[in-house]
């Protein structure tokens, strides 16, 4: 256990960004459920002590790259609850002008990368940003952020390497909640300790209890360090996703034990309740904080719902510069 | 029998495995999962593991190791999430499936069947929506179809695992859940031919895979306004069979072809121009094309159709090359 829960105010943070990605993918279900949100939705549900943990170990010149389960991390690195939401709904008010949806958020404003959704696609870009950094002399960190299916990928092992050989400032922020869509992790890797893939390529790595925000927050702050002042470091972080992999998952593959197993370990309870006890928290500012994250939901589904559609003209925008709006 | 298109594929797929013990199926989540797309669910209790293989997230290797194990005397059927992921195993495909018979001047050859989905309009956004059927359609040692009806994906399969090279099944996203009488035609479905699926005097609509519905769709709203389209679904994309098309165009004298591809380098573009090579003379009009606009397909769902060929896009197409002369004749 991480001593820094003494500093309550860390962690009270940590746990209103929770409780806001928690809120906010809760509602998306529900508007998935009648139709406002259309396509693939990835709900990181169960999952949000990693990205609250580590994306608050970054600082505001660093990169974030991720994967298509990412409203979590935009959230958390600043993007607004607004512009993710109207993103979803397809309307131009949305960070991509609805061209993206719920897999591809962008904002070059937090240095946000995406939300790439080809699995492992966002690490050898990771180490570009990286690369570009240190040949400009910028102190600037890049963290990629991917699930333990990428890892069987041969963009990871290449991406792992030529940081690793090269010495570039990438955290390669595994997230491991030890299934691949239906695909366990035994069934899917001959070596299951990730840890020994990162020592493979001679890189720096450690496992983390990845529903506790407080550990992923220390030792994602500790690996930004680490990385700031020398090389790539992998940090892998055990984690349980509650819901199906996307809306059209019938979920077959899991027990129904398992799942409830994990729920037990859920990261925003876990923290609160330690809160509790060590009198940092109370019942009361508990239900402020959460109906603080609900209101920031509602105001994001009506500015959704305001919003407007990109103009069928304006479709062949952005493919390459050229034509402004 | 009424069943789906899914239905279709399963029971072709079920077939092969049931009757070649050299069969066997492999792919991310085709076992414990069911298929990403549900076609194989139930398989992996039903023939077990060793012949439905879940893979890692590893599109090379897996795709590879077909090519190997096709080979070594197997008849893998390899599936591919969707084209878009075929991207990472595309060296694997175009550098040793496609070429292992010539650069061994027929010492050996490749019985592999790639099956991998394709296009778009579930709102999936630019890097799961792609038709990239002509990057393949492209490749001298590939068979590529596109299976776009019922009886097709259920018959398809077999042929494709009774040839001796590489045969990549495109599949639409689109076409999973369509339902359709299964006749007894899929008996005799090849990979060669194009087929005649409606017939008609003034103008040719060619189309494969997902827009073969939209062709038939437009050409019965031309029928309302007197215009009598011929539709003809390719199929085999690659070879192309010129023969049936060429004769359908030398009837009808004018031919739109729709391709979900975007419009530069596109298989439309391939096709016209056999028209203009072998029947030229015959036409009354310049051959036209309906393809998708020159953008990755975007998420927002009234952006996304206005990216693809619709059926109204093809039937302005038409109408602008009859000049708003129904029923015209020569
Ligand atoms: C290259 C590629 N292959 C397959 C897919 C389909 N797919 C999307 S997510 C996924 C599972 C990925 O699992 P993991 O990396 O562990 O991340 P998680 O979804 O668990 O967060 C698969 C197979 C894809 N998007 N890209």
């Amino acid at each position: 256990m991480s001593e820094n829960i003494d500093n309550g105010e860390t962690a009270l943070a940590l746990l209103r960004d929770m409780l806001r990605i928690r809120r906010f993918e809760e509602r998306c279900a529900e508007l998935y459920g009648e139709s406002k949100i259309r396509g693939f939705l990835h709900l990181y549900i169960g999952e949000e002590a990693v990205a609250v943990g580590a994306v608050r170990a970054l600082g505001p010149d660093d990169a974030i790259v991720a994967t298509y389960r990412e409203h979590g991390h935009a959230l958390v690195r600043g993007v607004s609850a607004n512009a993710i939401m109207a993103e979803m709904y397809g309307r131009r008010e949305g960070c991509c002008r609805g061209r993206g949806g719920s897999m591809h958020l962008f904002d070059a404003a937090t240095r946000f990368y995406g939300g790439n959704a080809i699995v492992g696609g966002g690490l050898p870009i990771a180490v570009g940003l990286a690369l570009a950094d240190r040949l400009q002399g910028r102190a600037g960190v890049t963290a990629a952020f991917f699930g333990e299916g990428a890892v069987a990928e041969g963009a990871f092992h290449e991406s792992m390497n030529l940081a690793a050989l090269w010495r570039l400032p990438v955290a390669f922020f595994c997230e491991n909640n030890f299934y691949a869509m239906g695909t366990a992790l035994a069934r899917s890797e001959s070596q299951t300790d990730l840890c020994a893939k990162a020592a493979a390529f001679g890189m720096p790595a450690t496992k983390v209890d990845g529903m506790d925000v407080m550990a992923v927050h220390e030792a994602a702050r500790e690996a930004v360090r680490q990385v700031r002042g020398g090389g790539p470091v992998f940090v892998e972080f055990q984690t349980y996703r509650y819901r199906a992999h996307s809306m059209f998952d019938p979920d077959l593959y899991r027990d129904r034990a398992e799942i409830e197993a994990w729920k037990k370990r859920g990261p925003i309870h876990n923290l609160s309740n330690r809160l509790k006890a060590l009198g940092k928290l109370t019942e009361a500012q508990f239900l402020a904080l959460d109906a603080e994250a609900t209101k920031e939901v509602e105001a994001a589904v009506a500015f959704a719902e305001a919003g407007s559609l990109e103009p069928i003209e304006d479709l062949a925008l952005d493919v390459v510069a050229g034509r402004k709006r | 029998m009424r069943i789906s298109y899914r239905e279709a594929m399963r029971m072709a797929l079920h077939d092969a495995l049931a009757s070649d013990p050299r069969v066997f199926l492999m792919g991310e989540d085709v076992g414990k999962y069911g298929g990403s797309y549900a076609v194989s669910k139930g398989f992996l209790d039903e023939f077990g593991p060793e012949r439905i293989r879940d893979t890692p997230l590893s599109e090379l290797a897996f795709v590879g190791a077909g090519i190997g194990a096709a080979l070594g005397g197997m008849r893998p059927i390899v599936e591919v999430m969707t084209v878009n992921f075929s991207l990472l195993a595309l060296d694997a495909i175009v550098n040793s499936a496609a070429l292992y018979r010539h650069m061994s001047a027929g010492q050996f050859h490749v019985p592999l069947v790639i099956r991998m989905a394709t296009g778009a309009g579930r709102q999936l956004a630019a890097q799961h929506s792609h038709s990239l059927e002509n990057w393949y359609a492209h490749v001298p040692g590939l068979t590529v179809v596109a299976p776009a009806t019922i009886d097709d994906a259920r018959g398809m399969l077999a042929a494709a695992l009774a040839e001796p090279d590489p045969v990549i099944v495109f599949e639409h996203v689109m076409l999973y859940n369509v339902e359709g009488e299964l006749g007894d035609a899929w008996r005799e479905a090849d990979l060669r031919s194009a087929r005649v699926m409606k017939s008609g005097r003034d103008v040719t609509l060619i189309a494969w895979g997902g827009t073969v519905g939209k062709a038939i769709e437009a050409a019965e709203a031309l029928a309302a306004d007197g215009i009598d389209a011929e539709v003809v679904d390719l199929r085999v994309l690659r070879p192309l069979d010129d023969a049936t098309y060429v004769a359908s165009v030398r009837r009808t004298h004018r031919a739109v072809v729709v391709d979900e591809g975007w419009r530069s380098g596109s298989l439309a573009a391939e096709v016209m121009a056999r028209i203009m090579e072998q029947a030229f003379y015959d036409l009354d009009a310049p051959v036209a094309r309906v393809c998708s606009e020159e953008v990755p397909i975007p998420y927002a769902k009234h952006l996304e159709d206005a990216a693809l060929p619709q059926p109204a896009k093809i039937v302005a197409a038409v109408r602008r090359m009859l000049g708003g002369a129904a029923g015209a004749s020569r």
